[in-house]
Parts: C-alpha cells; structure tokens; sequence
C-alpha cells in the first residue's frame, strides 16, 4: 500500500504508537488484558451478558446508574492511584546521580494522567453515583427528571475513561500537568497525540458531566415529594442542587477553553499561542473559572453526606440547619470569585491579588461554620461509633487542617513562597482526600444497604478507615515539611540527597492507603460472602431520619409505592415518632421509563470520533459523526420509552415486604 | 486545690501558642522557606508564621471540640446528656458565625497590607528592618528562560551569563523577566517568593540578599521535560566580591548576540553555568518581543502599527514572513503549514501589494 493510503485509512496511528519498548506499560497492559479477559470468559461462561445488557447498561433506573457511576470510579481509583505509587516511588529513589526508573516523558505523563484521572474520573463519578443514588429517593421520587439522559451521561463519562485508558496503550497521555496550561500544551510544544487525548477525553466526559448537572438540578427543582419546601430538603440534597447548580454553570466554561484549545492545535488559531496576539493567561484564567468552583462541585455533596451521617448516629437532629444551607449557598456563590488565587504569582497588581486573597478567606467562614454545626450535633448526642461515623470524625479532624493550609496559600506574599511547592500539593489532598474521598467512604458504607440489601462488614470498613487516615498524614505531612524546604512539585530527580527521607516517609504512607484501598475491596468481597448474615429486612438500618430509609433495600424499581407526604424536616424520623403505618392496600399502576441501549450506543460513537480525532483520522470522524447525529435522531423515533407496572405486580412485591416486615417483630 | 489549679491549666494553651511559632522557626533550622537570607522572603515567612497563629486560636480548640464530644457522647456513656430534638441556639450560631469572621476580618486586613507591602513589582523601601534602601543604587538583572536553563543579563555592567547568578549583599536588585517558550516560574526561596516568567511579556521582582551565601534558584513551574535539571546557584556575596566576580566575567566568555542567543535558545538539559564577557544591549528587550531573528518584526512594533489602524492588505507581508512558533527551529513536526484567508482571498504579489 502507499504511504499516502496508510495515512489517509490510520491517520497519525502507526506501530510506532504501541509501546513495544516500554517494559512497564507491557506488563500493565498484560494485566489489563487478562483481567478483561477473566471477565469477559466469566461472564460467557455464566450466561450473564443478557442479564448485564437488560438489567444494567441499557438500565434508566437511576439507582443502577448510580452504582454504576461508583464502580467506574472505583477502577478510575485502582488505575489513578496505581500512577500516586509510580510517582511516590520515582520520587523515592531518584536523587544525586540516580535517575530513577522513569525517565521525565514517563514520569510526567503519570503524574499529568494522575491529576486527570482522579479529580474527573474517580472524584467526579464517586459524588455523581452518590447523588443519582439517593437525591431521587430524598426527595421521594421514582426516577430523575430525565431517565434516558442520565444513563447516556453516565456512558459518556465511561467513554472519556475509555479515552484515558487507551492512551495508555495506544500513543500516550498528556505531558503538561493536568491542567495543560499554553504555549506548553499548544502544538508548537506538544505535538504528540497526549494533548489531543486529554482533550477528547475531557471533552467526551464533560458532555455527560454538564448533561447529568442539568438533570439532577430539575430533578431536585420539579420532583420533590408534596410538602416537602426548599427548607424542609435533606442536607444532602440542598448540597446536590448546590453543586449541580455549579456543574451547569461552570463545565460549559470548560467545554469551550478546551474548545479553544482544541482550536489552536486543529485549526491553528492563535488564542493561547506565543505569536499573532494569543495570550496563554487568557487559558489560566479561563480553566480556573472553571477549576475553582469545580474543587467545590467536589467537596459540598460530601459535606452533604457528613450532615446526614452526623445527624443519624448521634441519633439527633442537625444542629443549624438553616445556617447550614445559607453556608451551602453562600459558598456556591462565593466560588465563583476566588479563581485567581490560583495564579498570584502571574503578575497581578496587588490590589487585585487582595481582592482575590480575602474573597478566599472569607469562604472559611460559612465552613467553618459548618464544622460548628456537626460539632454542636455531636454535642448532648448518643454516638454510635459505626464506620461512616468514624469517616466523619476523621474529616472533621484533618480537613480543617488542610483548610487551614488553604487560608495561608490565600495571602498571596505567602503564596508567592509556597505556589507550586509540594506544600501546595499537600494542601489540596489534605481537602480533597481529608474532605472528598473521606465524604465519599462514608456515604458508600452509609448507603450500601440502602442499594444492596445488607450492611458492609465493619471490621475491614475499619481497617480500611484507619489505613486512609493514618496512610494520609503519613504520606503527606512530608510533603508539607518538603514545601517548607523550597522544594517544587513535578519533579522527577532531585540534587539534594538530604531529601530523600522524607520522601521515602511519604512513599510508605502510599503504601500504607494502598493497604486502605485493599481492605475496602476486601471489605466489599467479605460482606457479599457474608451477605445473609449482614442482611437488612428493615429497609432503615441505622434508624435513619429522611425518606431514603422508608422504603425497602434495596428499593423497588418504582421507589416508593404511594408518593410520601412531607411535614417535617427529616421526614422519615418525623413519620417514625408519629407511628406511621405503611399502607399494604389500594396499590395503581406504576408508570416507568423503559430501558434504552441509545446511551451505549451514542457514547460508544462519541468515543470512536474522540479517538479517530486525537489520531486524526478524519474520514474516521466524518462516518463517526455522521453516525452520531443519525443514532441521535434515530433515537427521537422510538416510541418505546415508557411502561406501566401494573398494580397486581406492585401487590406482589409490596405484600412481601409487608411479610418481611411483619416476619421481623 | 481546684481553684488554685484552674488558672493554671487555663494559661498553658496560651503559653502553649505563643510557643507555637518559636517552635516552627525552631523546627525550620534548615527549611530555607521557614530561614530565608533575604528581607523579602523574611517578611514572608513572619506572615506565614502569624497567619497560622492566628488560624490555630480557631483549629486547635476545634480539633480539641470534636475529640472530647466524640469521647464524651459516646453510645457507651450512658451519664452524658442525650437531647436528640436540641438543634437550634440563637446565641450559639452567632459565636459559630461571628468566631472565623473575626480571626478573617483580621487575617484580611492583614493580607490587604501585607500584599501591597510585599507586591513583587514594588521597589524595596528598606533592605532590612530598620535599613532603608533610599540611596543604595539597586542593581538590574534581566532574567530569560530558555529550554530548559536560566539566561541572566547584567544591562548596567554588560555582561551575560547562564545558570549562575550573583548579587552583592544588601543592594535591592531589580528583576525583568520573560520567557524564550513556555511558562516558568523564577524561584530563589532564599531571596524571595516567586513570580512567573512567560513569553512575550515581562513580569518584575524586587528583592534583596542579606546574607553572603550560595543558594538554590529553580523553575517552580513545569516547562517540559527538561524542567528537573532548571536549577542554577544564586551567590550572594560582598560588594568587592562582586566587582571581582564581575572582572572575571568580563575576561572569559564570548559575546551573547542575537545569533548565539538563537543557539543558546535551542532545548538542552542540564546546562553548566556559562558566561559572556559582552551582551547585546538591545537582547532583552528582542527576546520579549519575539524578534532575537533577523528579519522578524518585533511585537511591539506591529502592536503599534495595528493600534494606528494596521496596514490592511500590506500587513499580510508581516505576518507571512513570521515562523509560526518558531516550531522549526525546535527541529518539531506536527501543525503543518499556516494558510492565510487574506492570501487565498487576494493572492499576494510582492510589493505590488495594496
């Protein structure tokens, strides 16, 4: 064949792009290939890919979805947190005249896909999993506003994973830091496809990211249970519509600096370029308009989970909970104005670094006024120390730690000492592991039950907490010492020899959250070896207080039989303490959305024309988008999108949780 | 003996903090952040030491509050007062609100002076406490980043060199920065904070050494793959020390001109200090402007030419002769060649051009 045949069927792709010579990524893929492939035979061998195709990929059912969203996240972490190890043990070693095992072309892919791979596909999916799992049951509703949408976002989360993932192996990643700021991610610097990935794979995510905001902001807004005012939601909720508020708001300032990005490396436009009037600056600000308010996309669902969590087992109502959600609010406003902090050191006047160093500090207020009030629930409370429990107070102990850190990065003539160091780099795991992923454990074993049926096995839940806790100041109390000493992040070899202990300190505290990550893995095989003696028959566990806990676990496909009525703030405490009776009669048809393979599909192609782009394979992205627009109209002609369950189906599933209940006192 | 004991234990958390920052200068014998030579970075590392302070009166008694309710409340404490409905307290919340606003108020007023007094483009008033800086003659140092090293431009004493810096002490020195590629971030934690330097701008930084000593200078922002090896010696030294330091630059080393500047621009790791006895005085201000290149028009002409209005259909010819990134001279592929709309619409003739 010609060589400009090969190059019009593969574009850039040649062997070239498989890493052959790379020991490690062999292995890796080795790994990879043979645990796909253990799967793929188990699955066959079980017959299950028709019960995995109707019961879950094609399932609108916004629990499955969000289950699905957590297990994503859960391999998103396994692969995230496998570059942290790379990375801690590079930094480890190479001093003086050893380089270490990565050279830097490695090396700063792993710590550029590390970045990328935790916040939008480990972080991200973990908080949107949670709140499909339980906003719809909060409020009382059957489903999310929009059914279909919220599996096709969740599929194209999937596939900017898939995009990930492929670069591993095919071509590589981005070697720009994780956000890729200009010149160095524009083509002149980075010709390679690892920029292109980053974006596409962005892009893709984002995509359901922005789509699965909008759905649950209607959600909350429009299928809230009658009686049940904006003052009367559950925390976590309020802190959901806060952060999906966020989402709609900022992912389309994202979309179109990448899209500008993308521009420039396409089409060679000069938004971001050295020449021809492009301004790099314009990018910094723009990705963190973006990148602030995202941090606390991040972190309020998990203060969500810490308010639910608090109030439960220490058995007692919220202490403030109005002030809990104006600081909610009050901090979704304010994240909008403090962007800039992350870039003092780019040359601002000082009146303007002020203004952006004060409007940080005053964040601290309202949470800090948050921690009071978790403080002031576990006052005069009866706290049973189960493992969420112990997630929340190991929060409240080293978040506010790392906020404190954060406060002292806002002076900006502090920052300009500490921007970029490794102090840095501890701060932003102090809240983002202390805070994000502490919220996030607590929430998955708080609500297990709730979606499974049984209760996860406390011990290795504990092993799990205190290999995190202790595992993270470990491994991070270094790197504030090492910040400190002036030492800078992305490094990948060091000249000052009396460094190394400290990093060889931190590389053990790695180890010691990987044994975390392991006993949290071990804890979910335990429990579904164990599932008949930790199983659930009530339906609310931990004597919970909102109206997730008045159904059964895991819930019908319908939720809720009859739509509750809301009187009182923590509903279905207040039902208890009135002596509710379930009703077990007069059940109606229920109507449902139907199962579609339209998300799967639509994102399958979304994927391809992503990776036939980065590859620019363009007669690839003409049939791929082509086809993408077909599929999409194509979608709009079936018909198919809703069913009733009939009553005598509701009967049948509502008396035998009338027996089970029954069986029980 | 309650009585007696009561005050004590009351004062020792006092005691305790104003303890805290003696024990974090202490503890930082060695964490050049925490002891820094030079009064900038001092000023900044007494901020960062009255900052926490003033965070840990509100952290310390709030970790000490989760621990002792946790302990106390716990299920197994049947003594403890269990109140399940208390969850409101008018007077409590305004403590809860009022308690952070008022350690911020101060941390703010704090940082509205402090960022003003310490803003890097500001021009040193004193060199330390106490020492003003009004009649000392500060010294100007132009700062280029190249791939992946530091170029350092004496334009007072014409002299050049790489990866290798030296300042008498307690003179205030004047930094201009900019970038050659992509962003960086100029870095002597002995001296003073940071400050980016990018291509095709200039940011500033005054600073001073107090102290006569060799220390660490380093990119503090990831560049590339060079970036770990950006790393060059700041010598501070006596005022005769650095006349002598200055002769000895003058003997050795050729002259940095624009096409050495192109060579030395070229990516390369790992660079020993290099020195140039001569320098182009016009060489800064070249490499902000993008036009170290014979030929190439310089920025700040053709952002003159287009504030009058720019020269319509000539202007194209500007534009034409400019190497796109300079992507070539990387030895780089990838991008492929620029295409004008302006070209394709009217086809460029030379001077005939209208």
């Amino acid at each position: 064949m010609s060589p400009d045949l090969v190059k019009f069927i593969f574009g850039r792709l040649t062997w070239d792009a498989i890493p052959l010579h790379e020991p490690i990524l062999l292995v890796t893929f080795g790994m990879v290939a043979l645990g796909g492939l253990t799967v793929l035979a188990l699955l066959t061998r079980y017959k299950l890919w028709g019960y995995l195709w109707r019961e879950w990929l094609t399932s609108v059912d916004h629990k499955k979805i969000g289950v699905m969203y957590i297990i994503l996240a859960i391999v998103m972490l396994l692969r995230g947190f496998a570059d942290a190890l790379m990375m801690r043990a590079q930094q480890a070693m190479a001093f003086g005249e050893a380089a270490g095992y990565l050279p830097p072309h490695h090396y700063d892919q792993i710590f550029t896909a590390h970045g990328v791979i935790m916040i939008f596909f480990v972080a991200m999916p973990l908080v949107t999993g949670l709140m499909n799992l339980v906003v719809p049951m909060q409020i009382g509703a059957r489903d999310v506003a929009f059914p279909f949408l919220n599996n096709f976002s969740f599929w194209m989360t999937v596939g900017g994973a898939v995009l990930v993932m492929a670069s591993l192996f095919v071509g590589e990643f981005a070697r720009t830091g994780w956000l890729a700021y200009p010149p160095l991610s524009n083509i002149a610097y980075s010709p390679g496809v690892g920029v292109d990935y980053y974006i596409w794979a962005l892009q893709v995510a984002g995509v359901g990211t922005t789509l699965s905001g909008i759905n649950l902001v209607v959600t909350i807004i429009k299928m809230r249970a009658p009686g049940m005012s904006l003052m009367k939601m559950p925390v976590f909720t309020w802190t959901s519509l806060c952060t999906n508020v966020l989402i709609v708001a900022t992912f389309p300032i994202l979309t179109a600096t990448l899209a500008l990005l993308t521009a420039d490396r396409y089409l060679l436009t000069n938004f971001f370029t050295n020449d021809f009037g492009g301004n790099p600056m314009m990018y910094v600000n723009l990705i963190w308009i973006w990148g602030h308010p995202e941090v606390y996309i991040l972190i309020l669902p998990a203060f969500g989970v810490f308010s639910e969590v608090v109030s439960t087992f220490c058995g007692k109502r919220l202490f403030g909970y109005s002030s809990m959600v104006y600081a909610t609010v009050v901090i979704t406003i304010l994240s909008y104005i403090v962007w800039l902090h992350h870039f003092f050191t780019m040359g601002s006047g000082a009146s303007v670094n002020s203004f952006f160093g004060i409007t940080t500090m005053i964040i601290s207020i309202p949470t800090g006024a948050k921690i009071f009030n978790w403080l002031f629930t576990m006052y005069r409370g009866r706290i049973r120390f189960e493992v969420p429990m112990m997630w929340t107070v190991g929060f409240m102990v080293t978040f506010v730690i790392g906020g404190m850190t954060g406060v002292l990065l806002a002076v900006p003539p502090a920052d300009f000492v500490l921007h970029n160091s490794l102090f840095l780099i501890a701060h932003f795991h102090n809240v983002i592991i202390g805070g994000v992923v502490f919220g996030m454990f607590a929430g998955i074993v708080y609500w297990f039950p709730k979606a499974f049926g049984f209760k996860l096995d406390p011990f290795w839940g504990k092993v799990s907490f205190w290999c995190w806790l202790v595992g993270f100041w470990v491994a991070f109390t270094p790197l504030y010492v090492l910040g400190l000493m002036g030492v800078t992040r992305r490094v990948s070899q060091f000249e000052d020899q009396s460094l190394q202990i400290w990093f060889v300190i931190a590389a053990c505290g790695a180890v010691i959250i990987l044994c975390g990550i392991v006993a949290f893995l071990v804890q979910i095989v335990v429990s579904i070896m164990n599932r008949e003696a930790l199983r659930d028959e009530t339906g609310d566990p931990w004597n919970g207080r909102t109206l997730e806990w008045s159904t059964s676990s895991p819930p019908p496909a319908y939720n809720f039989a009859f739509t509750p009525v809301v009187n009182e703030l923590d509903a279905w405490w207040d039902m208890k303490q009135r002596g509710y009776q379930r009703p077990t009669s007069g059940f109606i048809p229920i109507h449902m959305p139907a199962n579609t393979g339209a998300g799967v599909v639509l994102a399958g192609i979304s994927t391809l024309l992503g990776f036939a782009l980065i590859w620019h394979i363009w007669w690839l992205s003409a049939v791929a988008f082509i086809a993408l627009v077909a599929s999409a109209i194509a979608h709009t002609f079936n018909f198919k999108r809703d069913y009733y369950i009939p009553a005598e189906e509701v009967v049948r599933v509502e008396d035998a949780r009338t027996e089970a209940l029954r069986s029980l006192t | 003996m309650r009585p007696n004991s009561r005050p004590q234990s009351r004062s020792t958390p006092l005691k305790m903090l104003a303890l805290a920052p003696l024990l974090l200068a202490l503890g930082g014998c060695d964490w050049v952040v925490m002891n820094p030579s030079g009064d900038i970075a001092a000023q900044q590392r007494d901020l960062i030491i009255l900052a926490t302070v003033l965070m840990l009166l509100i952290i310390i008694p709030v970790i000490a509050l989760t621990l002792f309710f946790a302990w106390k409340y716990r299920r197994s404490n049947e003594q403890a007062k269990y109140d399940p409905e208390w969850h409101h307290s008018t007077r409590l919340e305004i403590v809860i609100w009022a308690a952070p606003l008022v350690i911020i108020t101060i941390l703010g007023a704090v940082t509205w002076t402090s960022t003003h007094m310490l803003d890097p483009y500001r021009p040193l008033d004193r060199i330390a406490p106490g020492r003003s800086a009004e009649n000392i003659k500060p010294l100007r140092v132009q700062v280029v980043a190249l791939d992946w090293k530091w170029l350092f431009i004496y334009p007072e004493l014409g002299i050049a060199t790489v990866n290798e810096l030296a300042a008498p002490v307690d003179r205030p020195l004047n930094f201009e920065l900019t970038s050659s590629s992509v962003m960086n971030s100029f870095y002597l934690p002995a001296l003073a904070g940071q400050i980016y330097a990018m291509p095709g701008m200039t940011t500033k930084l005054h600073a001073v050494i107090n102290k006569a000593g060799v220390y660490d200078g380093f990119s503090a922002n990831y560049s590339g793959g060079g970036f770990s090896h950006m790393r060059f010696k700041f010598r501070g030294m006596s005022e005769a020390d650095f006349a002598r330091w200055t002769e000895e630059v003058r003997k050795g080393g050729g002259r940095l001109d624009g096409s050495r500047y192109l060579v030395l621009e070229k990516p390369s790791e790992k660079v020993p200090p290099q020195r140039f006895a001569a320098v182009d005085a016009d060489l800064f201000h070249k490499a902000v402007n993008r036009c170290v290149e014979p030929g190439k028009m310089c920025q700040h002409d053709m952002m003159t030419i287009d504030a009058k209005g720019g020269l319509g259909m000539a202007g194209v010819y500007n534009v034409t002769t400019l190497e796109y990134d300079k992507r070539t001279r990387r030895g780089e592929q990838g991008g492929g060649f620029r295409s004008f709309v302006a070209a394709l619409c009217a086809p460029f003739t030379g001077s005939t051009a209208r």
